[in-house]
């Protein structure tokens, strides 16, 4: 019955390193701090109790002491601050080339689709060694996608793109669970990641049926509702050219620029005269409910194939054909 | 002890009237302090039973005790019961209701019929919280996270809404009392560096009341409306965002934790200078930094949100506030400590609930440095860390506090001693039985198991088995109380009007006061807790 009592998790990304050791420091910290109050409640109480005859020394206060208990600990927090601060901006910082896999959260399951067209319900098979970066949306309410084994949590929000990201250094089999409250099987909304040695990561990738790459899929999808009518790749059509769009930044009629990230490419679709681009007309019809959340991955994931890899040469982008395999990222 | 051969009984506020009709339509503040009393002693009792329930279906990995939708209303309403009809009212509509008054040299609060008409829109929003409870319940959580709440969830969340949305206005208009009175009717010579820093603490709260509250009371507002007549506020499919909601739900509701807890450390900053018998140390920082808690606890909502999407920059800016308010609580940590050096200390059992209040209140700040560290908070946050953390500020401290100080003023409420060796005894039960309950959720937490789970993974057993063997032994620390209470009014010993030896002006009045506390105004010549000119009392004897 308690034959497996874990008292520390494993841990298995790169980044749980890093979390760990400040973890162990404020721990430390606290422990110390906690053990100085209390050593400090009971000498006084001891040494200090009631005795008849004695009475209390009445000690009005210390400017002195309370500066210096007030900016010491200040000076300690904003350590933590830096530290904490430092370890986040790296979780929350993607490196360029990581394997990308799209992640559909809904109640109460994950559907998580490979940037080569596996899909996986409630496992994901990943490489040891290799960056992988999530980008994941959802169909209904809020979820959590929580891995604790690679220390690493990110909300999944309806209506857009959220993104985590980690790298596996130790083949092993990890929980998956679901951590922002979401109905009735909130506890069942569990799985796993499973993380294997690149050569099996190989064999299982060829092993399932595949029904072509996540970017074929968007461009069956992207040709099925027409959009290559005013999305042309050759000459100019009545919608921006989309090849190399992706990643770069795009002038706005308003004036604004914004960078054109999944989630631009997201709204774009589903909302498009929310951001237009400059010297084109608001004239595309609304795709708001008529795509489904696996569509729309699929739709991005091609949009995205038509601009060069980040670190490619610069040059005239290639149209990358359909289908290929994605890039292998640089060890 | 035999009352009855007192003959010609002096008048008080306790039997100075006496039928039904005399407690329901009464203006005295002690009088709608204790239907507080009652009334929240009630719903503690029902949020705790709702915690045990919860605890015996976390005994095992299984979901088996109960229904997965019956557990989560069960922790839902868990904290929606302990957070908005016990520990928001608690310390301030009992003690602060009880004491403001009389520590400042009042006859009244400044509005007593608003004083009355607060405790009925808090039974008002009861009764409809309890119809909400027996009709079937609601299951969102005490957050209310949309879209889950306005499209998803098929539970009475309105009512739910409703009723916390007419609690919010028990709280503005408690908070909105004690500003007012605490401005206007100090008696002479209660200047503002004289008062009591329990005063000084319900000063902060109320500020926070009324300020914070009138935005959650718009937010479920918002929740209702998008719920019942489909406007796109929060639901991404109707047009709205869903992460607004979170922004305006933990502008009150982070806010709301220093309203639970700055009463507590009120409380504490009046126990420990009685039974050190000395001055609180450093007074001017303590008192500060009650309003320093309050207004930097306006800036640190979004330390809630780190991994719910917000910009990396927000995140870190959120995450400095919140070290900066820490700043603030550990200086009250300090003096406090340093206010027993050279003291002459007695350990009755007010004092044994400070000592707690500092434990259990320090251990819950420092894991709050944790979860505010943003690398630490993305593995930890929605796990039992959190859980863990905030039951040790809001339980540890707040519900020890609360418990310190209804020990404290319990002779003068009710003009009766509780027996002193049951009370050591419970004090020591709560605090052992607190940390067997919840020290196992910080490990359980960092291990990774998500808060709001029916079922478990198996091997987070152990660690769930201890935290429910602790709740037990906690449940027993908190019924004898009440046990004893209500055996002391009949049977405890005749409280003297300063028991303690305590300073202040609460204790220049007869135990129980009369009606309008002081038979004539006090007028103050003295600086707050002056205990070099008050005699210490005989040492407190153990009471059979």
């Amino acid at each position: 019955m308690f034959d497996n009592f874990p008292l520390w998790p494993v841990p298995a990304s790169t980044g749980a390193g890093n979390v760990d050791a400040l973890f162990i420091f404020l721990v430390l910290l606290a422990g110390f701090m906690s053990a100085a109050i209390f050593t400090m409640i009971l000498v006084f109480g001891l040494r200090y109790r009631r005795r008849h005859g004695v009475e209390a020394e009445q000690i009005e206060g210390s400017h002195a002491l309370e500066i210096t208990w007030s900016v010491v600990p200040l000076g300690i927090f904003m350590v933590i601050f830096a530290w904490g601060a430092i370890i986040y901006f790296q979780e929350r910082t993607p490196p360029r080339g990581a394997t990308e896999v799209y992640v559909v959260a809904k109640q109460w399951m994950w559907k998580l689709e490979h940037e080569g067209g596996q899909r996986e319900i409630n496992e994901l098979h990943v490489p040891v060694g290799r960056d992988v970066k999530m980008i994941m949306t959802s169909q209904d309410v809020i979820h959590s996608f929580y891995v604790p084994a690679f220390r690493i949590k990110q909300d999944v929000l309806p209506g857009r793109y959220t993104t985590a990201w980690f790298r596996a250094i130790k083949p092993g089999v990890y929980h998956l669970f679901c951590a922002e409250y979401c109905g009735t099987q909130h506890s069942g909304m569990i799985g796993q990641v499973v993380v294997m040695e690149p050569a099996q990561y190989q064999a299982w990738l060829s092993g399932g049926p595949i029904s072509g790459s996540l970017a074929s899929n968007g461009q069956s999808i992207f040709q099925q509702l027409g959009c290559p009518t005013c999305h042309r790749f050759d000459v100019q059509g009545r919608g921006p050219n989309l090849v190399g769009v992706f990643g770069k930044p795009v002038s706005l009629e308003d004036g604004r620029t914004v960078i054109a990230d999944e989630n631009y490419i997201r709204e774009s679709i589903l909302s498009p005269s929310a951001k237009v681009v400059s010297g084109f007309n608001p004239i595309m019809p609304v795709f708001q409910g008529l795509v489904s959340e696996e569509q729309l991955t699929a739709l991005v994931a091609y949009i995205k194939s038509l601009s060069p890899a980040p670190s490619g040469a610069a040059g005239t982008p290639t149209l990358v054909p359909a289908g290929t395999k994605p890039q292998e990222p640089k060890e | 002890m035999a009352t009855a051969a007192i003959t010609a009984e002096r008048e008080h506020y306790l039997n100075k009237e006496y039928g039904i009709r005399s407690w329901l339509l009464t203006t005295d503040h002690k009088r709608i302090a204790l239907l507080y009393l009652m009334s929240i002693t009630f719903f503690f009792f029902v949020g705790g039973f709702f915690a045990l329930l919860i605890r015996l279906e976390l005994l095992t990995p299984a979901g088996d005790l109960v229904q997965a939708d019956t557990y989560n209303k069960l922790f839902s309403m868990h904290g929606q019961v302990m957070i908005f009809f016990f520990l928001i009212p608690s310390i301030p509509a009992v003690l602060g209701n009880f004491l403001v008054p009389m520590m400042i040299g009042a006859k009244d609060l400044a509005f007593p019929r608003i004083n009355l008409l607060s405790w009925y829109l808090y039974i008002l929003a009861g009764l409809i919280y309890i119809h909400c409870i027996v009709t079937g319940g609601v299951d969102t959580g005490w957050t209310f996270y949309t879209p889950f709440s306005t499209a998803f969830s098929n539970t009475k969340v309105i009512e739910a809404g409703l009723s916390i949305f007419v609690a919010g206005f028990s709280s503005i208009l408690t908070g909105l009392n004690f500003v007012v009175t605490i401005h206007r009717m100090r008696a002479p010579g209660m200047t503002w560096s004289r008062l009591p820093l329990f005063i000084w603490a319900h000063y902060a709260t109320s500020i926070i009341q009324l300020l914070g509250t009138p935005v959650l009371a718009v937010t479920l507002v918002l929740v209702v409306f998008e719920r019942a007549f489909n406007l796109g506020i929060f639901d991404p499919t109707r047009g709205g965002d869903p992460l607004l909601f979170q922004h305006l739900f933990w502008f009150y509701s982070h806010p709301a934790v220093y309203i639970m807890i700055l009463p507590s450390m009120g409380v504490v900053a009046e126990i420990i200078p009685c039974f050190s018998r000395k001055r609180i140390f450093g007074y001017h920082a303590v008192a500060l930094s009650s309003i320093a808690i309050a207004v930097f606890g306006f800036l640190v909502w979004a330390h809630h949100m780190f991994v719910a999407g917000i910009s990396l920059y927000s995140a870190m800016i959120f995450s400095i506030l919140s070290y900066l308010v820490a700043v603030p609580s550990a200086i009250k940590v300090f003096n406090w400590t340093a206010t027993m050096y050279k003291g002459s200390i007695s350990f009755t059992t007010p004092m044994l609930y400070a000592f707690g209040f500092i434990g259990l209140f320090t251990m819950g700040g420092l894991t709050g440095l944790f979860l505010a560290a943003l690398g630490i908070d993305v593995h930890v946050t929605d796990t039992y860390f959190v859980v863990a953390h905030f039951h040790y500020i809001m339980v540890g401290g707040a519900v020890m506090g609360y418990l310190g100080g209804m020990h404290f003023w319990w002779p003068k409420i009710s003009g009766r001693m509780y027996p002193e060796a049951w009370g050591r005894l419970a004090a020591l039960i709560v605090f052992l039985g607190f940390n067997l309950t919840f020290f196992p959720q910080f490990i359980l937490g960092y291990l990774g198991m998500p808060r709001r789970y029916w079922q478990y993974p198996p091997e987070f057993q152990v660690l769930n088995v201890l935290s429910t063997a602790g709740s037990t032994i906690l449940a027993v620390g908190y019924v004898l109380p009440m046990v004893y209470f209500l055996w002391s009014m009949r049977y405890g010993k005749i409280a003297d009007d300063n028991p303690w030896g305590a300073a202040g002006l609460e204790w220049k009045t007869a135990s129980p006061p009369p009606t309008f506390n002081f038979e004539e105004t006090p007028e103050v010549t003295w600086e707050a807790y002056n205990y070099d000119q008050i005699p210490a009392p005989e040492e407190v004897t153990v009471e059979r």
